[in-house]
């Protein structure tokens, strides 16, 4: 199903949730609602839901307009950050849930519910655990529940609110590959919002970037890391130095660090440089090295300006061996961003 | 080093300090609590158990024990229900005058049970904005039943609001969320998801509530009219014949309303214990 967002608008008392977001998904896609906490990425997650209601604008489901149904006329599946398990009811029976509260013709019979449920138990591979309650499981088991607990009505899309926000490092990436799968497997439309990029851009077809209630940039994860449009989503995602400097004559420059800044008005700006793009080169600035430090394949080079400006490096193990003393360098690529 | 089995904690304060002040809880409630309730008992069969049975089976102390039942049956499901009401109003939902709802549960608790009364005799006694209009159309409710059941009504209320408040605002909103976002409606979600995770604190309540219920003097004293065998109470049967230097009769009776708020404190206990928790349990 495709979902369009049109000028999305909220606020709570006086304070602006949303302002005017729009945002297209299509059908089958996997999209990450990524952004620092109080950006509204929730709010726009739970404005698609029907669990809040938008002061203007419009959400559309394969062109319909959904914005005032009720949550339940939307057949969405919706995964809560802390589960939300029913507790007083068994793992199985929170699974049926939504299946038990149908009614008439709509409602299928003890039998269908119960192959159901079984089926969805071997989908997140939780075979034999129906009868436990929500009390008896791990926090894995416990969000693997609630995802086959949403997944059980038959969603046109399915809803994710930081589903892995409350486990550890472990548990959070096995249940990453097990989304991934889960939503390669049923192909239903699926959002979820997280404020981890890593996250975002592992798992995700598409990555929406949230800063305060608007959406700063929406692309594929290689696009958002390699050609962020704003000063934000380039700060956001991934690694970046920041240089505070001025543009003048199509040239950035920050002390000894000078860039083509082609396009871009006079005046102050701001650049930044993913710490794998500064190479060394003889052309380039000096930078002083304070220290290296090996983190897996790559090391990580701290050092400073001449004019005392702090910089990270990361250059391959060979390569780092280089970088000692005084050395020049130059950055391969940058973004600069008018400020 | 200290045996891992002697399980000293942290917290943990001498044991001299410990013992005073267990022995200083103790004494008190020995004084304030037990030796009274003993002493009622032993007034009551001062004059041996037949004495106690004979004023117990009186006529008019029937009637009082049937009029204490019938009154907390009648109050206590009211309240019950708008207790869940007036929590589920409060603790999921927003709207305007909120705060001044809760301020209003807790009226109850800070007014004089004495100046309760006097409301229901101001507005529905003789003299009252009703009362004459009440006369015209032969309904009695002051110095009646009715009266009485209303202010048991206003002086119990909160228990089962205040009971329930605290617990579902604990429990947040995001279960009732689930249900929704799964097609449930509003009152399959009430009664599948919000009213199972209350029902014990709602059954504390309801003890409670009940407790009071058939414990209450002052407001139902305004109200009654002390008319025997009519609108008499059991607590206001137990000070009549008390002015009347009846003491085996009102012990007798006395000590029957005791055995009932002891019975409902077992019940309320032995929740407890089944219920690991009950009490602000937190999350899973």
């Amino acid at each position: 199903m495709t979902i369009s967002i049109r000028s999305i608008e909220k606020k709570f008392g006086r304070y602006p949730a949303l302002n005017k977001v729009d945002l297209e998904i299509a059908d089958g896609e996997l999209l990450a609602l990524l952004g620092p906490s109080g950006s509204g990425k929730t709010t726009l997650l739970r404005t698609i839901a029907g669990l809040e209601f938008p002061d203007a604008g419009q959400v559309l489901f394969d062109g319909e307009d959904v914005t005032f149904a009720s949550a339940a006329a939307r057949r969405v599946g919706f995964v809560f950050q802390q589960y939300a398990l029913f507790k007083h009811m068994t793992v199985a029976k929170n699974i049926a849930f939504g299946l038990d509260v149908r009614k008439g013709k709509d409602k299928p019979d003890k039998a269908e519910i119960a192959r159901r449920v079984e089926a969805l138990l071997k989908l997140v591979e939780l075979e034999g655990l129906g009868k436990r309650y929500p009390s008896q499981l791990s926090g894995g088991q416990r969000q693997r529940v609630a995802l086959s607990r949403a997944l059980a009505v038959q969603p046109s899309v399915l809803l994710l609110d930081e589903p892995f926000g409350a486990l550890d490092a472990t548990v959070r990436k096995s249940l990453r590959k097990e989304l991934r799968r889960v939503h390669d497997a049923t192909g239903v439309t699926t959002i979820f919002v997280t404020h981890d990029q890593e996250e975002a851009l592992e798992l995700a077809d598409r990555v929406a970037i949230l800063n305060k209630g608007q959406i700063e940039q929406v692309g594929t994860p290689d696009q958002v890391h390699e050609e962020p449009e704003t000063a934000f989503v380039c700060g956001f995602v991934g690694e970046a130095n920041c240089f505070d400097g001025r543009v003048g004559d199509g040239r950035f420059s920050a002390g000894a660090l000078q860039l083509p800044a082609s396009g871009l008005r006079d005046g102050s700006a701001t650049a930044y440089v993913r710490p794998h793009d500064f190479v060394l080169d003889d052309a380039g600035f000096e930078v002083r090295v304070d220290r290296a430090h090996v983190q897996g394949a790559l090391t990580t080079v701290n050092a400073t300006t001449l004019d005392g400006r702090p910089l990270e490096i990361s250059a391959s193990r060979a390569e780092a061996a280089r970088f000692a003393g005084t050395v020049r360098i130059s950055a391969r690529k940058a973004h600069v961003y008018a400020a | 080093m200290r045996a891992v089995g002697t399980h000293r904690r942290a917290t943990d304060d001498p044991a001299w300090t410990k013992a005073v002040i267990i022995g200083v809880v103790m004494l008190f409630l020995a004084l304030v609590l037990v030796l009274p309730l003993v002493a009622v008992f032993v007034e009551a069969l001062r004059k041996g158990v037949g004495a106690a049975l004979a004023a117990i089976s009186n006529p008019d102390a029937l009637a009082a024990v049937k009029l204490t039942l019938l009154t907390a049956l009648i109050a206590v499901p009211f309240n019950a229900v708008f207790g869940l009401c007036a929590a589920w109003a409060i603790a999921k939902h927003d709207f305007p005058g909120k705060a001044f709802l809760i301020t209003l549960i807790d009226l109850p608790f800070s007014v004089s049970p004495v100046v309760a009364g006097l409301i229901y005799v101001l507005v529905f006694g003789l003299q009252g904005w009703f009362g004459e209009w009440l006369l015209d159309h032969d309904l009695k409710i002051i110095f009646a039943v009715p009266g009485i059941v209303l202010a048991t009504i206003f002086v119990t209320f909160p228990f089962v609001a205040r009971e329930l408040i605290p617990l579902m605002q604990e429990q947040g909103t995001s279960e009732e969320e689930a249900a929704v976002s799964m097609g449930a409606g509003g009152l399959t979600t009430f009664w599948r998801v919000t009213a199972p995770n209350v029902r014990w604190g709602l059954l504390y309540g309801v003890l409670l509530c009940n407790a009071r219920a058939m414990g209450e003097f002052g407001a139902v004293s305004v109200v009654s009219g002390h008319i025997r065998g009519l609108t008499n109470t059991m607590p206001l049967h137990v000070e009549i014949l008390y002015n009347e230097y009846d003491f085996v009769g009102a012990f007798a009776v006395a000590a029957l309303l005791c055995l009932l708020a002891v019975v409902t404190l077992v019940l309320k206990t032995a929740l407890e214990v089944a219920q690991p928790g009950v009490r602000g349990r937190g999350g899973h």
